[in-house]
């Protein structure tokens, strides 16, 4: 791994801090107030970008990956005085996450851009659950939404129960007659303490929960749990699990993307896509329930390895589901492309600043679209995608139309995928033991998932319980992104851009 | 797409044959409609599905009963807009105290006579999530929930099973 890469800038500015050990596989080091502000001066200048903002009693820690070597680390500094530098204040990918630590541990960030709550809608019955929990002394005032002025401009605020079977959340736009001129996002509807609860957690139980964050990326999830607590006790899962796992995971790429494409189609009122790819999507939750037992494949990996080994007819279903795709699949793709009406819809519709997207880190799906190719399971990258061929699809008009030919052709890659796993699945066993540190360790990992770079930070009891455990969401730094998208789009336009971010609210409130 | 249509008309229909009503779910709704109501709601169903605060896994298997396999409309079922217009609302999630209110305000706003269908091993009794400080645990600990369908997420199939009992009671 590239954690001993020595020309890493990220790791010059950190090297000056303390080194923590037990941290795998990137380093972590205990920063001065001093260093932390080079390493936020390095985020405003685009040196290197925002992973994961996350705090704990007394300390806040920021991971950062540098573009050139791409090399993560993580710089943790202390807050004795209950405050910490706000990285808002330079870098705006950090606001919501740093409004999040105030309401979740406590620590304030000073001087910081929006000080308003985030998360704390001030129905809790305590403040600071991850610091020290202390009743609420009063109400939170009404939420201040952000001010707007201007000659016949009219509010819509729309949620957080929406009209469509989706998630809550709640959104205020401002609008000039048909236009959007601005819309602001309200969520944290969904935050079920996920943190709080993984506090203490037996890695079982922590599984089932990490697993649930966002139940669309549940093997994702699960996944970059695994990996983190892997990577903290320093346990070799064996090679078959390895391959397993990405089988999984592309199965619910495939699903998951299937799903979307029919969707974004639908809300161009073109429901004849969403009939067709939602056949799709349930024959591969058919085939994932064939051979794994369950449609979304939740719980079925878990730390050390997986928990369901292929059947015996496990191969031939998943061929028969990959013929299956690529009969029914390129005349949909035919279908898109020449359907006029659908690609007036699509075509320079919620166009994104790339520069934006390059600023806030953005991954997945959209960050592809605007051409920032980020794909974790090359960079950092983790196996057996290194024994794979696989391409990372980039386009550059980053509208609505770039983000659904991203999704086609990741379905594309990720049947080639497949088709490569099943050719190559190495036999043997498919969970092994976790190593017994007996101590305090630390683990952190990275991985893909449909809508983009999950991160899972962890910190192991000696016990071998969760002592704190922070998963981040790709939609943290997607969801200010829509904000931005929308603009000067009209009204009636916002399901369809908003259907093509595809962002999670549950991943994000947490 | 004149080629994908006329395909679709030679073809066979997807759709799966009906399950039977679930047992257990006859028995938690047996004793709870009245006749009156019944014949008022004739052989339709409007559903008004609220997430409160559900990982979003229960929502993707309520999308399921929409397409061909399971064709949710076919019996009568369709899914609704707004809660003014419905007569059944299928919430999902350990509601989170932050979507407390506007689940009983969803519920306030949903005429008479109306059904309350608790989806998930969440709406249940919270699931995974019940304990800490930001979930109520269950959607009968906010609203008044004729019936349960387990699972987590519980498939299209146990979904539709739970439905059909409903619809039968009602009818
Ligand atoms: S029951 Fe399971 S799938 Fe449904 S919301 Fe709860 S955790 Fe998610």
């Amino acid at each position: 791994m590239s954690a001993t890469n020595t020309n890493s800038a990220l790791l010059t500015v950190l090297g000056v801090g303390h080194l923590v050990t037990g941290h795998r596989p990137w380093l972590r080091f205990v920063v001065t107030a001093e260093t932390w502000n080079v390493l936020l001066a390095g985020l405003a200048k685009s040196r290197w970008s925002l992973l994961g903002l996350w705090g704990e009693p007394g300390m806040v820690h920021l991971a950062a990956h540098e573009f050139e070597t791409g090399t993560p680390g993580i710089a943790s500094l202390p807050c004795s005085a209950g405050e910490f530098p706000s990285v808002g204040r330079w870098h705006p990918p950090a606001q919501r996450l740093e409004r999040a630590i105030a309401d979740l541990v406590g620590l304030q960030p000073a001087a910081g851009p929006d000080l308003r709550p985030w998360l704390d809608h001030g129905c809790w019955p305590l403040r600071h659950p991850l610091g020290s929990p202390t009743a609420p002394a009063e109400a939170l005032p009404p939420y201040p939404f952000l001010p707007t002025e201007g000659e016949s401009l009219h509010q819509i605020p729309v949620g957080p129960v929406h009209a469509g079977i989706i998630e809550p959340g709640h959104f205020r736009f401002t609008a000039n007659g048909e236009a959007v001129v601005r819309l602001e996002e309200r969520l944290g509807y969904v935050h079920k303490g996920i943190e709080s609860l993984l506090n203490g957690a037996s890695l079982e139980r922590a599984a089932r929960l990490v697993g649930r964050v966002s139940g669309d990326s549940t093997v994702a999830y699960a996944l970059a749990f695994a990996r983190a607590v892997e990577a903290a006790t320093e346990t070799e899962i064996p090679a078959r699990a390895h391959w397993l796992r990405a089988l999984m995971a592309e199965l619910e790429r495939l699903a998951n993307h299937c799903g979307d494409i029919g969707a974004i189609c639908n809300d161009a009122a073109f429901a004849l896509m969403l009939a067709h790819c939602a056949v799709l999507r349930e024959r591969v939750l058919r085939a994932s329930a064939a051979c794994f037992g369950h449609r979304l494949l939740m719980d079925c990996v878990v730390p050390g390895g997986v928990t369901v080994d292929l059947p015996a007819d496990g191969v031939p279903i998943l061929r028969a589901l990959l013929a299956e795709m690529r009969r029914a699949f390129p005349p949909l793709v035919e279908l898109y492309d020449n359907t006029a009406s659908l690609q007036d819809r699509a075509a320079n519709t919620g166009t994104l600043n790339p520069t934006l997207v390059q600023q806030f880190g953005c991954g997945g799906v959209i960050g592809r679209a605007a051409g920032r190719a980020f794909d974790a399971r090359r960079e950092p990258g983790y196996p057996p995608y290194d024994q794979l061929e696989f391409e990372v699809p980039v386009r550059r008009e980053s509208d609505v139309n770039a983000r659904v030919w991203i999704r086609i052709r990741e379905v594309e890659q990720s049947l080639a995928l497949i088709e490569g796993i099943l050719e190559r699945l190495p036999s043997g066993p498919v969970h092994g033991a976790l190593n017994q540190s007996g101590r305090l360790v630390e683990g952190m990992a990275l991985v893909e998932g449909f809508r983009g770079d999950i991160l899972v930070w962890l910190r192991l009891a000696a016990d071998g319980t969760v002592a704190r455990c922070h998963p981040r969401d790709p939609s943290w730094f997607q969801w200010p992104l829509l904000e931005a998208a929308i603009e000067g789009n009209i009204v009636a336009d916002f399901p369809l851009c908003n259907k093509s971010f595809n962002c999670s609210y549950s991943g994000h409130d947490l | 797409m004149r080629k994908l249509l006329l395909q679709n008309g030679w073809r066979s229909p997807l759709t799966l044959p009906a399950p039977a009503p679930s047992e257990s779910a006859l028995t938690e709704l047996g004793a709870k409609v009245d006749r009156a109501a019944r014949r008022r709601l004739g052989r339709s169903l409007a559903i008004r599905e609220v997430d409160a605060g559900s990982c979003n896994g229960c929502e993707l298997e309520i999308h399921a009963l929409n397409n061909a396999f399971y064709d949710l409309e076919r019996f009568g079922f369709h899914f609704v807009a707004s809660p003014r217009h419905a007569d059944v609302l299928l919430v999902t999630g350990p509601v989170t105290v932050n979507m407390r209110e506007a689940l009983e305000r969803t519920y306030a706003a949903t005429p008479d006579p109306k059904w309350v269908v608790a989806v998930g091993d969440c709406g249940r009794n919270g699931g995974v999530f019940a304990g800490g400080y930001a979930c109520v645990g269950g959607v009968a600990e906010v609203i008044p929930v004729d019936l349960h369908i387990p699972g987590c997420p519980p498939n299209p199939m146990q979904l539709l099973e739970g439905l059909l009992a409903l619809l039968q009671v009602v009818r």
